[in-house]
């Protein structure tokens, strides 16, 4: 399956991307936000990123790979639809080489080589840019009312919204480009800078290094005016009219503080989510009367008054740090997600979560 | 089990687990606990290449009352009379390779390599480079403290990153050895590999809070980190745990007017609906908790040590005070001495 077909006509795309620290429940937060889409009655699709097993299994994207899977709906269902990835960085590059490969031969030589096995497998910023990838295809497909992107843990909004172009600079990079013509007025051409560069590299990690991935630069040759197109037109994909940041966080300090970060970096791109999410709040009970705790010292009241004050206690200073993201983002729309009896694991979790999404 | 015995099995100690449980925080109770006993505790973190403000140093810092922004130079976080002390850094790929290249004779280039993005370019020949830096740097504090040098800490604690991508951290430097090429580099990783391997050296600590996702991604990472990173694994922190209070099983708002009236205290409605709905939510945590620690101690046989929720949404000193008596009052505690001993 590769997407709501049978006619429709294309749709207008809206994106929202889930940013937020690590651990404050981003994926479950951008499923429930395609959930609830899908209750309104749109065709929401929700791209993962490394979700939990048990959460995977619910949305059955465990082993589906890396298109989009039409999540069944569970008794009446609901009448829109959900749709659910789970990104294969790998899959997804590899694509993206078949793509623009431009002789026959050449993807599956530069899929073989080791030093493209290393890039698209481990530098930092591939899981960011192929994210943005996998959206820009969904996108460009025209059959969702609206896609969800989780995204890796970040503290620099930056590496997120770069990461396209980050990339393709690399795969454009000046010095190895320089390299692949090593005539000799080709290496009188390559600044003395980098050739001390070079040599270093060589000197730091062997020759062999510096050998393979020169190899690797000559079989990329040709493709890396179509990935810098594209990485362009992926990053104003983000950065359109139709592309809204959510901010997903828990109310701890620590939480916060990293959120905070993350908001002064993304104003520093121009960008503003306009939808916080804070996870797992306790909630405010009512206080005791004045005099309540004293008086029902030794009676098997005091158990239930003292834990009372206790989960007061963390939710009063847990109001103190919500109130500093509504003063960052005032203009936001702010959901505050209960602390829930469980772990979501199920359809019916991700639906008592976007019960709390809605309106 | 004392806590000097403790933090005598190995001087590197990794801290890493699910993101949101804990890791700094248990990194920092861990360097404190140490302290106390008199050693000198390091916390090595970890900073983003280029960054010039990290919110995770920050909480380290104001965990121990510093404002200050932990940098590559060592800080002072607190020290005791009595002679112990916790130090904190925060080590990044560029500053590593900075000081890698100083050590190997290239002072004049490293500057420029790092400004130019070089580093971008070494990574991509490189596999898993910028983590190897790191991790070297971590090693030959760890050498420096082996050779007994006078400024160099008795304990260091890591600042791992989060369980997923700790695995492939402490893994770099194995998939360096296997990818071809010579140079110090290799030289270097293959000098790291002995240091992860080595349970005299290196253990990892894991830390989750008793909830089950987090207890289902230990279990998993720690059968990761054993298999591909060849770590030895020294304990698992359960961080977060509800105190238990004895409350009525079945608590609602009738049952709690009477216990009110026989206690003589007049409460409304809505307050009896609160602590009724407190009571309710406080035992649903309690029981998750509890059948996820059990569940934990069944999938992985490792000793346990637990430290108390805090009921505040900030961690500073008075919190970092309490977690450092309950860590050490778990140490002491008698089921877990048996579990190490049979390791």
């Amino acid at each position: 399956m590769s997407g709501p077909g049978g006619g429709a006509s294309p749709a207008v795309t809206s994106v929202m991307v889930c940013m937020g620290p690590g651990g404050v429940g981003k994926t479950t937060t951008a499923a429930a936000l395609a959930l609830q889409a899908a209750r309104a009655g749109g065709r929401a699709c929700v791209v993962t990123i490394d979700p939990a097993r048990r959460l995977a299994d619910a949305l059955g994207v465990s082993d589906v790979g890396n298109e989009p899977h039409l999540v069944p709906a569970p008794g009446k269902g609901w009448p829109g639809q959900l749709w659910a990835v789970m990104l294969d960085a790998q899959t997804t590059f590899d694509n993206l080489v078949g793509r623009y490969a431009a002789a026959p031969g050449q993807a599956e030589a530069i899929l073989a080589n080791p030093v493209y096995r290393n890039i698209s497998a481990a530098l930092s910023g591939t899981q960011e840019y192929m994210a943005i990838e996998k959206l820009y295809e969904l996108q460009e497909s025209g059959a969702y009312d609206l896609i969800v992107v989780d995204t890796p843990p970040a503290q620099h909004a930056l590496d997120f919204l770069e990461a396209p172009s980050h990339l393709a600079r690399l795969l454009d990079n000046r010095v190895f480009r320089l390299l692949m013509t090593p005539t000799r007025a080709g290496l009188r051409a390559l600044e003395i800078g980098a050739q001390l560069m070079l040599r270093t590299i060589s000197k730091v990690a062997g020759g062999q290094v510096v050998a393979d991935t020169v190899h690797f630069f000559t079989q990329f040759e040709g493709m890396e005016e179509g990935f810098r197109e594209r990485a362009a037109r992926a990053e104003s994909l983000l950065r359109g009219e139709l592309t809204t940041f959510a901010l997903v966080c828990s109310p701890r300090r620590d939480s916060m503080e990293e959120s905070l970060y993350l908001v002064s970096q993304l104003a520093a791109a121009g960008v503003r989510p306009g939808t916080v999410v804070v996870n797992r709040c306790y909630p405010l009970y009512p206080p005791m009367p004045e005099g309540a705790a004293a008086a029902v010292a030794g009676t098997p009241l005091a158990p239930l008054v003292a834990n009372l004050e206790e989960l007061r206690m963390v939710a009063e200073s847990e109001n103190d740090q919500l109130a500093r993201i509504v003063a960052a983002l005032p203009e936001a729309t702010l959901y505050r997600v209960p602390f829930l009896a469980s772990d979501v694991y199920d359809l019916d979790g991700l639906a008592e979560v976007a019960d709390h999404l809605a309106g | 089990l004392s806590s000097t015995t403790f933090f005598s099995q190995a001087r590197v100690l990794i801290v890493t687990g699910k993101g949101g449980t804990g890791k700094t925080t248990v990194s920092g109770v861990l360097a404190n606990l140490a302290a106390r006993e008199g050693l000198r505790a390091m916390v090595f973190q970890i900073g983003a290449p280029g960054a010039r403000y990290e919110p995770g140093t920050a909480q380290l810092a104001r965990l121990f009352g510093s404002e200050e922004v932990l940098g590559y130079e060592a800080s002072v976080l607190g020290s005791n009379p009595d002679g112990g002390s916790v130090h904190a850094r925060a080590v990044t790929p560029d500053t590593a390779l900075v000081e890698y290249l100083h050590l190997h004779g290239m002072r004049r280039l490293s500057r420029r390599l790092v400004s130019s993005g070089a580093l971008d370019v070494v990574a991509t020949a490189v596999p898993g480079m910028p983590d190897m830096l790191v991790l070297g740097k971590l090693k030959q504090m760890e050498r420096a403290a082996a050779a007994g040098q006078s400024d160099a800490p008795d304990v260091i604690l890591l600042d791992a990153p989060a369980a997923g991508h700790a695995v492939r951290f402490l893994q770099s430097p194995r998939g360096l050895l296997d990818a071809a090429g010579g140079g110090p580099v290799r030289a270097q990783a293959e000098d790291v590999v002995q240091m992860l391997s080595d349970p005299q050296r290196c253990r990892v600590i894991l830390v989750t809070t008793p909830e089950e996702t987090p207890v289902s991604e230990t279990v998993e990472t720690a059968g990761l980190l054993e298999q591909r990173a060849g770590v030895s694994l020294l304990a698992v922190v359960v961080n977060g745990r509800l105190p238990v209070l004895s409350l009525p099983p079945q608590p609602d708002a009738a049952g709690i007017l009477l216990m009110a009236r026989e206690a003589g205290v007049t409460l409304q409605p809505d307050e009896l609906e609160g602590l009724a709905a407190a009571a309710r939510l406080r035992l649903v945590r309690q029981d998750v908790q509890a059948a996820q620690v059990a569940r934990l101690g069944r999938e992985l046989a490792l000793p346990q040590l637990e430290l108390p929720f805090c009921f505040d949404a900030d961690l500073r000193r008075p919190q970092l005070a309490t977690l450092t008596d309950a860590l050490g009052a778990a140490l002491a505690a008698g089921p877990v001495t048996s579990l190490w001993a049979a390791r």
